[in-house]
Formats: structure tokens, sequence, C-alpha cells
């Protein structure tokens, strides 16, 4: 294998690491205004203050999966990095403004006693939630599918060029999936109320996100070149990912979360593969012309640079993946939401 | 539109914002590890409520660095892509590893800190705060080894229209680097420490929490006054770098239009910038030879001769600077170098006399001396920045060379618009927040005049073990 391959892998497992982490505290914050329903709005706040501390120690690390992703992209594929987010700009501004007032509003909302300051940022962190979990479905979307880059790599077309029908699926598909996976995620952290909502919930949303996710999965053989780069029996992987969704309908049913949690990283983390497993060896289709897609030779840094970055990466990722595991240690007990728990 | 003006105003407001933030959690996460260590070493409570209070105003300004860091990561794509493909095979390499290595500790280790005072031993506990210091230092360093490179170009080739790296040690061990890292994180250390001066006169003034207040002015004293000389004599090496490295910054920041041999330094230049040259100065012979050389004599190129020089190097074109600005941030940092310097002696003079006299009125001083520390990084990083115009990466590529060429001046005017806004209300909620928790004092009893230790029975702490 060469180094471009492994470099390929790498961000693979970087973005996927970022789906399967920040995609439950995504699900999370989108859940906030539903499952803390309350006619006493005292009784109302320790709801909401529960739920997040659920993923206060985490969101922020698990955020940083993207930032590296960002990084290691910079540096082992320029011209991807440089194409994907001056093509994507309006986008990705959005998904920027969505994670910066998400960022802040989880430090700051607790801190104030003003109801009206703590409403602000409880609408920021929904917001700040659904609109990244929907426009990461549709960027992803588009990698796939193709977008109009001309021959000097640049993109060439609009903002609304990245609005097409299968993308908007893949959007909504994203951001049911997120929330039924935050939904699971609380029923495993939580006790009492927030969690007999929250089970009651994710039974609920996952016939839907059921339906967007096969019609996705429809749609992505008239999209893209699944066929040919993957043929009629697409392989383990994909056939994997699908199984272990459905299986989670299963445990969800039963109550067993555990199960349930661990069946749905599975199928975000697979779904997510497949889609690397398309794209290979391209990182950015070209709808104008296939000679113009950038792939991992056309796109990437020297050798020299690519050798540096893996010794790097050999050296630390394992002692990332350490600490942070450990962090999910450190907080494995559920929250009940007595005050002396809530630090957020 | 010319997306250029937009995007170089995008860049500097949103870096100007995030290094408003940077430097206080590179200097405080430092101090409070060092509080909480004296808490596991003694096992005094105070010292316990002390990485408690400034803890939390630590958190709170994190919580913006943070956010304002997101964008630049995504920058340089968005608005920069001729720079990113340019450079990336360079550039990218220290942005990954600053992710990689400090990112990560720092969010994991203080989310750790946050929520595991009771989950966590007391040492683990001190070692996460350790760990996010360590995180956020190690990530200064890797950004700056990346800004090094914009600033002196080492360990690269130009091959197929592309910079590529041909040697990482060269990169990480630029002379800039070494002159550049030192400046900056001490720069970080002083902002801490005043900050926790100002914040403490400000109670000790009104009698409050005498006891606290008194030890975290005296650690802040102790650290302030160490980081403010180690400040002037690293800006003194950075000075003789860019004689060295950049001529044209140097002479820039010292409106030196004519080269001169010993040269002077400018305490006040009033000049016509349209007919570049002077219409009142005040000169100091000698000096400026003297910080660029410590001798007396030497010779500090002027601007005209640079202008002739690097037209005759890299072709017709202005390569002058902005005069003004380099200019006047450059004695604006220097002379809040020179105020802090002072305030920081009379520090140290009442923590070694244990003289806490606050009728004196130097002590209504301290509470705005933390603006001083916010001026000096702002125009520092201003004068580095600006004094390298017209390059991006000096003498290799130039500016408008480095802009998105797909992204239309509107797009870039729109983001602009939107980050500075953005980021202009959640400053104003922080800073509400910094000022009213920092105001508030610790939440422990009044202690009037008789020390805290006493006064912290009151409330129930269990010691822990
Ligand atoms: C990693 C690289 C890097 C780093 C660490 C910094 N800068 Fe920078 N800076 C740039 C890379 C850069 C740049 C991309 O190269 C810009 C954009 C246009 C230019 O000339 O340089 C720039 C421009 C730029 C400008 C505008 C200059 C102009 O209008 O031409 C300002 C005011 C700053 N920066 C300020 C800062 C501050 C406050 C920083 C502290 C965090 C900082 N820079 C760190
Ligand atoms: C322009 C280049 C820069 C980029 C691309 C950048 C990127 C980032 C990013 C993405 C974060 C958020 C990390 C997280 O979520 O924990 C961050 C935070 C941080 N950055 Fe930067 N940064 C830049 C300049 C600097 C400089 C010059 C320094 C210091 C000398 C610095 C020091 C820090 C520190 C200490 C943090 C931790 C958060 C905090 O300050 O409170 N950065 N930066
Ligand atoms: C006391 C005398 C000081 C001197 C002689 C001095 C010198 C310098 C010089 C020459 C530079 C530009 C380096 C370059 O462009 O290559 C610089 C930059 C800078 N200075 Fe200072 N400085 C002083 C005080 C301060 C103080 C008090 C602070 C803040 C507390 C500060 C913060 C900065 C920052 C943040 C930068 C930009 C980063 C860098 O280039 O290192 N400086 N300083």
């Amino acid at each position: 294998m060469d180094l471009n391959t492994l470099w390929f892998i790498l961000i693979a497992v970087l973005y996927i690491g970022f789906f399967v982490l920040e995609g439950f505290d995504f699900g999370v914050g989108m859940l906030l205004p539903f499952l803390s329903r309350h006619a006493d709005a005292e009784k109302q706040d320790r709801l909401r203050r529960t739920i997040i501390n659920t993923i206060g120690p985490h969101w922020d690390a698990n955020e940083v999966w993207l930032l590296t992703a960002g990084g290691a992209t910079f540096a082992a594929f320029p011209h991807w990095y440089a194409t994907l987010f001056s093509g994507f700009y309006l986008a990705l501004f959005l998904l920027l403004a969505a994670l910066i007032v998400r960022g802040v509003a989880f430090e700051f909302r607790s801190k104030d006693e003003n109801p009206k300051w703590r409403k602000l940022w409880d609408g920021c962190i929904f917001v700040g939630s659904a609109i990244p979990a929907l426009l990461l479905g549709v960027a992803f979307a588009n990698l796939v599918r193709g977008v109009p880059i001309d021959s000097k790599m640049h993109y060439v077309g609009t903002f609304f060029d990245l609005l097409n029908p299968y993308s908007i699926v893949a959007g909504l598909a994203t951001l049911l999936t997120f929330a039924l996976y935050g939904a699971i995620f609380l029923a495993l952290k939580t006790k009492g109320e927030v969690m007999e909502r929250a089970k009651e919930a994710a039974r609920r949303l996952w016939m839907p996100t059921f339906g967007v996710t096969l019609l996705l999965l429809i749609m992505t053989y008239f999209y893209t070149d699944i066929l040919a780069r993957l043929g009629v029996n697409p392989g383990f992987i994909p056939i994997g990912g699908a199984v272990a969704f459905l299986l989670s309908y299963y445990f969800i049913r039963r109550g067993h979360m555990g199960w349930a949690f661990i069946l749905v990283a599975i199928a975000i983390a697979f779904a997510l593969l497949s889609e690397f497993m398309i794209l290979f060896p391209r990182v950015m289709v070209s709808s104008l012309n296939p000679e113009w897609s950038l792939t991992i030779y056309n796109a990437s840094s020297s050798p020299y640079t690519l050798r540096v970055m893996t010794i790097v990466a050999v050296i630390f990722v394992p002692i990332v993946l350490a600490y942070q595991g450990w962090s999910y240690w450190v907080f494995r007990k559920r929250i009940s939401g007595a005050p002396e728990e809530l630090t957020y | 539109m010319d997306p250029i003006p937009f995007a170089r105003a995008q860049f500097a407001i949103t870096t100007v914002y995030h290094f408003f933030f940077v430097p206080l959690t590179l200097g405080l996460s430092v101090m409070v590890a060092l509080m909480e260590t004296i808490y596991v070493r003694t096992g005094r409570l105070i010292y316990k409520e002390m990485a408690k209070f400034w803890g939390k105003l630590l958190v709170i300004n994190f919580a913006m660095g943070v956010v304002t860091g997101i964008v630049q990561e995504f920058q340089f794509g968005m608005n920069w892509s001729e720079y990113s493909r340019f450079v990336g095979d360079i550039f990218g390499a220290p942005l990954a590893i600053e992710a990689l290595l400090a990112f990560f500790l720092e969010s994991t280790f203080l989310g750790i800190w946050i929520f595991g005072w009771d989950r966590l031993s007391k040492g683990l506990h001190a070692l996460a705060m350790w760990m996010v210091a360590i995180g956020s230092n190690v990530s200064a360093l890797w950004i700056l080894v990346a800004n090094s490179f914009m600033q002196q170009p080492v360990g690269y080739t130009i091959r197929n229209g592309r910079a590529e790296m041909t040697d990482f040690f060269a990169l990480v061990l630029n002379p800039n680097v070494q002159v550049q890292f030192p400046h900056t994180v001490l720069a970080g250390f002083t902002t801490a420490a005043f900050f926790v001066m100002g914040v403490s006169a400000y109670h000790l003034l009104r009698k409050q929490h005498v006891e606290f207040f008194r030890r975290s002015f005296q650690m802040g004293a102790i650290i302030g006054a160490f980081a403010i000389v180690l400040v002037g004599l690293s800006g003194h090496s950075q000075a003789q770098e860019m004689v060295r490295s950049q001529p044209m910054k140097m002479a820039a920041a010292e409106a030196l239009w004519y080269t001169e041999n010993p040269a002077s330094f400018s305490i006040l230049t009033i000049g016509d910038l349209a007919q570049r040259r002077d219409v009142f100065s005040i000169r100091i012979p000698r000096l400026l030879s003297l910080l660029a050389y410590n001798q007396l004599s030497g010779e500090v190129k002027g601007i005209h001769d640079l202008q002739a020089e690097y037209v005759q190097k890299y072709g017709e074109g202005n390569y002058i600077p902005p005069v003004a600005v380099t200019y006047w941030t450059f004695r604006i940092m220097v002379g809040s170098g020179i105020l802090l310097g002072l305030l920081g002696l009379y520090a140290v003079f009442v923590v070694m006399g244990d003289v806490y006299d606050t009728r004196r009125f130097v002590w209504r001083l301290f509470p705005y001396a933390i603006a001083l520390p916010y001026i000096a990084n702002t125009s520092g990083w201003l004068m580095t920045e600006l004094g390298r115009v017209p390059w991006v990466v000096y003498g290799v590529m130039k500016i408008d060379e480095a802009i998105s060429p797909t992204v239309s001046g509107g797009m870039v005017l729109f983001t602009f618009l939107a980050f500075t806004l953005l980021y202009a209300a959640l400053m104003g909620a922080t800073i509400y927040l910094l000022r009213k928790y920092a105001l508030a004092g610790p939440p422990i009893a009044q202690d009037g005049e008789q020390g805290a230790e006493s006064s912290l029975a009151v409330v129930p702490q269990p010691a822990q073990d």
C-alpha cells in the first residue's frame, strides 16, 4: 500500500471518528427542547441541565476530530482542502457559524440565572446541532455524487448546486440518524424521567430514520457510480452496516440500549466507510469530466511530507485514542439530575 | 468586487479575536495548575479555592478561544485556496500536528478537569490541568512553526510550481520560531499574571477576601515580574532576527527612510507618507544599532534602499509595508511593555516587603492595567503581520496570488461581516461573564482581616484522598 492510500484511509478514519462521536452529541443537542418539556419552569431547567451534562465533558474533544480531519486533509491532500473549502464556501460558513454558537452555548447557558439568557443559549444548542447534522450529510453526498470542478481543480458551481434531491435526502438521513443515536445515548446516560423520554424518542425515531435511509440507499444507485465501483453485491461493509441498523430496532424495542448504541455506531461507521469505498481513489468527483476529479494522487502532498506525517500519526493517534477512551471511562456513570451533578 | 481587501480584513479580525483569548489561556492554565499542585502538596484548602475560582474564569475564556479557533482552521481553504495549494505541503503539516498533539490533549483534559472534581483523586485532577496547560502551549508552538514559515521560509524547495517540504527539522527549528515562540508564550504569561493581579487588586482595594487575593496577587507578581522582563529580552532577540530576515519590516517599524550607520532609534516621528519623508522626528543616536547588533554601530537599511534592492531582486512592485501602522503598533507594544515593567517592579516590592498598603495610588492602577497586555498582544501581531506586506510567504508568495479564485468579493464580504458581528456579540457575552465572576469573588465566607484559612472551615469541605 502506498502512502497516498494510507492517508486516504487515515482521513476516512478521522471523519468516521467524528461522525461516531460527535454524532450522538449533535443528537442530544437536537433533542434538548423536545425531551425537556415541562409545565414547571424550574423542573424544565433541571431536565435541560441533565441532558446537557451528559455530553458536557465530551463535546469539545469530539469536535476536535473534525478539526484534525481538516488539518490532515490540508497536510496530506492540499488540493482537496483548497477545492473543498473554497468550493463549499457558504455551506462551510453555515457549519462554522453553527459550531461557534453551539460551543459557547454549552459553556455559558447555566452561568447566569436569567431565563431569557438560558433560553437564548438553548436555542443556540438546538440550531447549532441541527444545522451541522444536516450540512454534513449534504456535503458528503456531494463528494460522491460529483460537483462541477474544472480542469484546474476549481469548483465552478454555486451554493445552490450543492442542494439537489440526493444531497437533501442524505442531509435528512444524517439528521434523523444523529437524533436517534442521541436518544439512545441519553437513554444510556441518564435515569428517571429523561431516560424514559429518551427511550420513547428512540422508539419513535427509528421508523422515519429507516424510511429516509432506505430512500437514500436507493437513490445512491441512481446518482452515484456505486455499481461500477462496488458491483451488484456491494460487499461486507455496506451490507453489514444495513444489518446493524436493522438489528438495532430489536434492541431498542426490548430496551437494551447498550446494544442498540453499538449497532447504530457500527451502522454509521460502515455507511461512511462505504462512501469512502465508492470514492476511492478519488476524493472529489467532478461532474463535468471524470478526468478532472481530484484523486489521492493528483491532490496529494509530496512523498516526503506524507512520510513525516505518517510517523507523527502512527505515534500519536493511539495515544489520543487511549486518553479519550479513558475520559469516557471516568464519566461512565449515569446522571440522575441531582444538583451536585450538574456542572453545566 | 475585489475579494482581497475583505479576505484580508476577515483574516485580521478573526485572528485578532482569536488572539484576544489565547494569551490568557496560555498563562492562566499554568497558574491554575500551579495553584492546584500547591493544594495537593500542602493540603491547604485556600489553594483549592484559588484553583476553582481562577479555573472558572479560565474555562469561560477557553470557550471563546475554542470557537474563534475553529474558523482559523478552515479559513485558509475558504479564502486563500491558492495559498493552500502552493504551500499546503509544508504549512498543512504543523496545523495537522497541532490538532493531533495539542487540541485533543487540551479539550479532553479540560472536560475531565471541569467535570472531574469528585471522580478523580486529587493528584490526577491536578494532573489534568497540567495536561491542559501543556496542550495549550504545545498548540502555540506548532501554530508558530506554521506562522514562522510565512515570516522566514526554510526547509523547502519549489517543484512543479509548488513549495515542497525538504527538511522537517529545519521547519521546526526555524530561527524565527526560536525567538517568536518564547516571546508569544511569555506574553501569554504576562497577560495572565496581570489579569490575576488586576482582579486581586480590585478585591484588595475593597478589603474583600483579603487572604485569598493576597496569595493570588503574590503568585501573579512573581510570575508577572519574571515574564515581563523575559518578554522584553526575547523581543530584543526578535528585533535582531528581524533585521536579518526581514529588514524591510524593521525599517518600517522604525520609519527609517534611509540607511544609517550608526542607526538612531526613533522616539517619535511624524512622517509625510505621501512624500515618504519625515516632517518631525525625535531620535536617540546609535540606539537602533545597539538594539539590532548589541553594539554601538552597525548598518540598518532604510526603506528607500530596500525598495530599490527588492525591485532588482523580485521585479517591479511596491515592497513597502504600511509604514505608519507598523511604526505605531511597535511603539504601542513596547510602550505597554515599559508600563507593565514598572508595575511589575512595584508588585515585586509589595510582595517582598509584605506591604499591601492599598491606600497608595498605584493600587488603583492594577485593575486598569489588565488592558495593557491585551493592547500589546494585538499591536504585536498587527506589526508582525502587517510588516510582512506585500508578502504572504516572505520573498516567495505575494498576498494577491494567494486568494481563492472562485470565491466572489460579495461572498467574502458577507462572511466577513457575519463573523465580525457574531464574534462581537459573543465577545460581549464573554466579557460580561468574566466580569461577573471576577467581581463576585470566590464562593467562600467573607474573611475580613483574619485570614481565610479560619473562615474556610465554615464551608464544609471534607478533605478527600
Ligand atoms: C498560521 C499562520 C498565521 C498565524 C499563526 C497568524 N497569522 Fe496573521 N496572517 C496570516 C497567517 C497567520 C495570513 C494568511 O498569511 C495573512 C492573510 C493575508 C496576509 O497577508 O497574511 C495574515 C494576515 C494578518 C493580518 C492582516 C494583514 C493584512 O491585512 O495584510 C493581521 C492583522 C493578522 N494576520 C493578525 C494575526 C494575529 C492577531 C495572529 C495571532 C493569532 C496571527 N495573525 C497569526
Ligand atoms: C492562524 C492560525 C491559527 C489557527 C489555524 C488556529 C486554530 C485553532 C483552533 C482550531 C482552535 C480550537 C481548538 C479546540 O477546539 O480546542 C484553537 C485554539 C487555540 N489556539 Fe489557535 N489557531 C491559530 C493561531 C494561534 C496562535 C498564534 C496561538 C498562540 C500563540 C494559538 C493558540 C491557541 C490556543 C492556546 C488555543 C486553545 C483555546 C484557547 O485559547 O482558549 N492559536 N486554535
Ligand atoms: C518590552 C519590549 C518589547 C519588545 C522589544 C518587543 C519586540 C517584539 C518584536 C520585534 C516583535 C516582532 C517580531 C517579528 O515580527 O518577527 C514582537 C511581536 C510581538 N510582541 Fe513584542 N516586544 C515587547 C513587548 C511585548 C509585550 C509587553 C507583549 C505582550 C504582553 C508583546 C507581545 C507580542 C506579540 C503577541 C507579538 C506577535 C508575535 C511574535 O511575533 O512574536 N510584546 N515583539
